[in-house]
């Protein structure tokens, strides 16, 4: 007697439920059907992206994709370091067709899981070695400095260390600010410990910790608090003070930007980038979105908005900053920041995560 | 009060009875059977939690929980537990003791002023704490979960003071007893019980709190788990973190109910109510508006200062919110918070309704297993269920059904405590009257049983969709690509510092835990409701 009861409750339930789930899914054309996207057509339409760069930065550009092409983007937006753990932890089961990064300790970090299919050589070449793969399994988007931001009302500019071994001196003591949780910071200590060395590198996070660095969550509360005087010296990249000059202007910031000497970890150019998921090597959308993000209009859009360099000739740097070519360091390559595990490994151990 | 204690008596009466026992036997298995299904579906999380910490290497989990680390996050996390619940205690209690027992003018409003703060989500509070002033670390996260749990300890005391027999305060007097030492000796005592429970849920919600803690920067262990969780070494840690952390909320659930029982024998010893003559204030009745006033400015002008201010400034520059991204999101949190909410109602039916008519061991069973939804914080809910999803129903992976289903999980006490009190007001007579007047018992249940328990079921749920939709945690692990809630965006635009950008979003929010806020400060105060329906 009680089961028709409980069989119409649970009808109602559900087509409650799926209601709801109608609902929820129009208004942001969302649900990926899960681990699908190589059994998709060569096009359908539509992929997901996993999005390590912020949505501020990217969605106009995605928009811009969109219009251009008729292709529906789908995209989960987190930290680059957040993500390159989800999709290891996703593995196979990922539904991410491509993945988006802000650093390419990232990138490689994937592609070491062997998780990236290899992208076609027009995309590949249209970039300089030395801001890709080398071995095809992720393209360079846009180039980054690491550079020290300084309060140019209490430094001069020849007062500003030259390399982040003199920022572990007495005289910077609480008036350094980093981001331990950033990737780019992150990707900056596995420089430091290709460059250096293992154990040079956890000196260095040690003292820095023992001189009371400040920390912050990201790049731009850095780059407000020199620019506020409540520190002195900050390390950050470099676009940051170019996206704030460009909100405030120039010549209304305290804080400017001094570039360590080539060589150091402190000055490495690291790159964004972009892969395609092995599950998405067919998918003609995905690849069709991380060829515009080669493609010029692409590239003036990040010079334009962002203050990033490009990577590809024929478009130019935002004015005013160093040439690329000056900042490049031949002694790393890129490829070699993937062991970001030991680097977080690493940052925990210290007591800086 | 009394009515409801009367109809339980008469339900469980009922149960030993014949009549009772001859009413669809069948009904009752399949009940007892759905009960089971929804106990264990609600004990996934914990379950699978277990498995992925055992699948790893025993080598890596000693590890990884024997360190200096993890004794710190415990020492931070447990000072800081039991720092914001202390303070809570004091000013809980002082701040009752002044609404109940003395003769402060304006102590109606000042009831209401003073529950007011449980409308602001903690990651609110911190936010508005953050982007005003320079408050960080230990000190950021005591004093904002301080100021935002505060109303879990003064309601229920407030209701205790209510009910206490002051007279036996006047005997101590009398015998020659300062007012202080009476109040410890003969009040304290009877409004202990309402009071420790209160605290021990303050005690809860800093252990499970995550968004305050992480704006804050203070290393507490849900953040811990966050961050590890997000590194690329190992998932493993992030598992066996979260077990830790289950089981500090196991201990605290468990030792929750013990006093709630506590509680409910003690009010029941209470016989006379006589109108106590208030303490007369005097010219401290201007440190007593002050300090009142201070509570509230901190807990409330604060935050909503700050946001105010956000919304008006900088409105033109690129980080100015989109009305249309605000909209959409906050669609997107409507739906996935009421699917959460049907989700938590199938699985309460049966369990509440076979705590309300059929009080068993199976009964105490289920129920039991329905409160792991508090004890477990929402990072632990929603990071094991993205190991279950992945390994075990990759097809619900990032769907909404797996976060709705956090929801159901995460929020099912609330949903099985309307189920079941709003059952137990049913008078078994009622349903017997129909059953004699020739009516089948799916009848019964239908026209008389549902019909008469539904708004009360109804309106659990909303408070459970109303609910869900501050989550924050589970929502930011396991919520659809492409998909954003309010709460995922306000974290999203705090975390990059777009603070004029996460207002508006901050305001939503604040307007969504309102309600519930509201409608149950007032029944918590007076002692019809138990405070943790108001978190």
């Amino acid at each position: 007697m009680t089961r028709p009861r409980l069989a119409a409750l649970a009808t109602a339930t559900l087509a409650a439920l799926t209601l709801s789930a109608c609902a929820s899914a129009q208004d942001d054309t969302t649900t990926t059907p899960a681990g699908n996207a190589s059994a998709a057509a060569a096009s359908d339409n539509s992929f997901t992206l996993y999005s390590g760069r912020d949505q501020e930065l990217i969605e106009p550009l995605i928009e811009q994709f969109e219009s251009a092409t008729g292709v529906n983007v789908d995209v989960r937006y987190a930290g680059t370091t957040e993500l390159a753990a989800l999709l290891q932890e996703e593995g196979d089961a990922t539904p991410a067709d491509v993945f988006l990064a802000q650093d390419a300790g990232a990138l490689g970090a994937i592609a070491k899981a062997d998780m990236f299919a290899t992208l076609p050589q027009n995309i590949t070449t249209a970039v300089p070695a030395g801001f890709t793969s080398t071995d095809g399994s992720w393209v360079g988007v846009t180039g980054r400095a690491r550079v020290i931001v300084y309060d140019s009302e209490q430094l001069s500019a020849d007062e500003v260390p030259t390399t982040v071994a003199a920022l572990t001196g007495d005289q910077w003591s609480s008036q350094v600010g980093i981001a331990p949780t950033n990737a780019s910071f992150q990707s900056f200590v596995t420089a430091l410990r290709v460059l250096e060395g293992e154990d040079a590198a956890r000196t260095w996070l040690e003292e820095m910790r023992a001189k009371d660095a400040q920390i912050y969550a990201k790049n731009t509360p850095i780059l407000e608090a020199v620019n506020a005087g409540e520190i002195k010296l900050g390390l950050i990249n470099h676009y940051y003070w170019y996206r704030m000059a460009a909100e405030v202007g120039a010549d209304n910031m305290r804080a400017r930007l001094a570039f360590p000497e080539p060589g150091d970890a402190g000055s490495i150019v690291n790159v964004t980038g972009a892969g395609l998921l092995k599950g998405a090597a067919q998918d003609a959308d995905a690849l069709a979105f991380i060829e515009y993000l080669v493609s010029d209009a692409a590239q003036q859009y990040f010079v334009d908005t962002t203050y990033e360099y490009p990577l590809i000739d024929g478009v130019a740097a935002p004015d005013g900053l160093p040439a690329l070519k000056t900042l490049t360091n031949p002694e790393l390559d890129l490829s070699d920041l993937d062991t970001l595990g030991q680097t977080t490994e690493l940052l925990v151990e210290v007591g800086l995560l | 009060m009394r009515t409801v204690r009367f109809t339980a008596a008469g339900g469980t009466e009922a149960t030993l009875g014949p009549r009772r026992r001859v009413r669809a036997p069948r009904g009752r298995v399949v009940l007892s059977a759905s009960a089971v299904v929804a106990a264990v579906l609600a004990s996934i999380p914990l379950v699978y939690l277990v498995v992925r910490v055992a699948q790893a290497e025993s080598a890596v989990i000693v590890d990884a929980l024997w360190n200096v680390r993890i004794a710190t996050l415990m020492v931070n996390t447990l000072g800081l537990v039991l720092a914001v619940s202390a303070a809570s205690l004091v000013v809980g209690v002082a701040t009752a003791w002044l609404l109940v027992r003395t003769d402060l003018p304006g102590r109606r409003a000042w009831l209401v002023v003073s529950s007011l703060p449980l409308a602001v989500p903690s990651y609110v509070a911190a936010f508005g704490w953050i982007a005003t002033t320079d408050v960080r670390g230990f000190w950021g996260a005591f004093l904002v979960l301080t100021l935002s749990n505060v109303p879990l300890v003064t309601l229920p005391t407030v209701a205790a003071l209510r009910l206490s027999h002051a007279a036996s305060e006047d005997v101590a007097r009398t015998l020659g007893r300062t007012r202080w030492q009476a109040f410890i000796e003969v009040t304290w005592p009877q409004i202990r019980p309402a009071t420790f429970a209160g605290v021990l849920l303050v005690a809860l919600y800093v252990l499970s709190d995550f968004g305050a803690v992480a704006l804050m920067r203070y290393q507490a262990f849900t953040w811990a788990i966050q961050v590890a969780y997000e590194s690329l070494f190992d998932r493993t840690l992030a598992a066996a973190m979260s077990v830790v952390l289950a089981v500090m909320g196991i201990v605290l659930v468990a030792a929750e109910r013990r006093v709630r029982g506590d509680q409910a024998r003690l009010g029941s010893m209470v016989a006379a109510r006589t109108a106590p003559v208030p303490v007369p204030l005097g010219r401290w009745r201007w440190l007593a508006h002050g300090g009142l006033a201070l509570g509230a400015l901190l807990s409330l002008g604060v935050p909503l200062g700050a946001l105010t201010r956000f919304l008006f400034l900088r409105a033109d520059t690129s980080t100015a919110v989109r009305a249309d991204a605000l909209a959409a999101d906050a669609l997107s949190t409507v739906g996935l918070a009421v699917t959460g909410a049907l989700v938590a109602l199938a699985l309460a039916l049966p369990i509440g309704i076979l705590a309300a008519r059929f009080r068993s061991r199976l009964a105490s069973v289920t129920e039991a297993a329905s409160y792991l939804g508090l004890a477990l914080p929402g990072i632990v809910v929603g990071l094991s269920l993205v190991f279950f999803a992945l390994s075990v129903a990759p097809m619900l992976y990032q769907s909404i059904w797996m976060l709705a289903f956090a929801y159901g999980v995460l929020f099912l006490p609330k949903a099985v405590g309307a189920v079941r009190s709003s059952i137990a007001q049913v008078e078994p007579g009622v349903e017997d009257v129909a059953r004699t007047l020739g009516s089948t018992p799916a009848r019964v249940w239908t026209r008389v049983t549902a019909r008469i328990a539904w708004p009360g079921i109804g309106a659990g749920v909303l408070l459970v969709a109303l609910t869900a939709m501050k989550e924050l945690p589970a929502t930011l692990l396991l919520r659809p690509t492409g998909t954003e809630t309010l709460a995922t965006s306000l974290w999203r635009l705090t975390s990059g510092t777009a603070y004029a950008a996460a207002a508006p979003y901050a305001l939503a929010l604040i307007a969504v835990a309102a309600v519930p806020a509201l409608l149950l400060t007032r029944e918590v105060a007076g002692g019809k409701r138990h405070p943790e329906e108001t978190l």
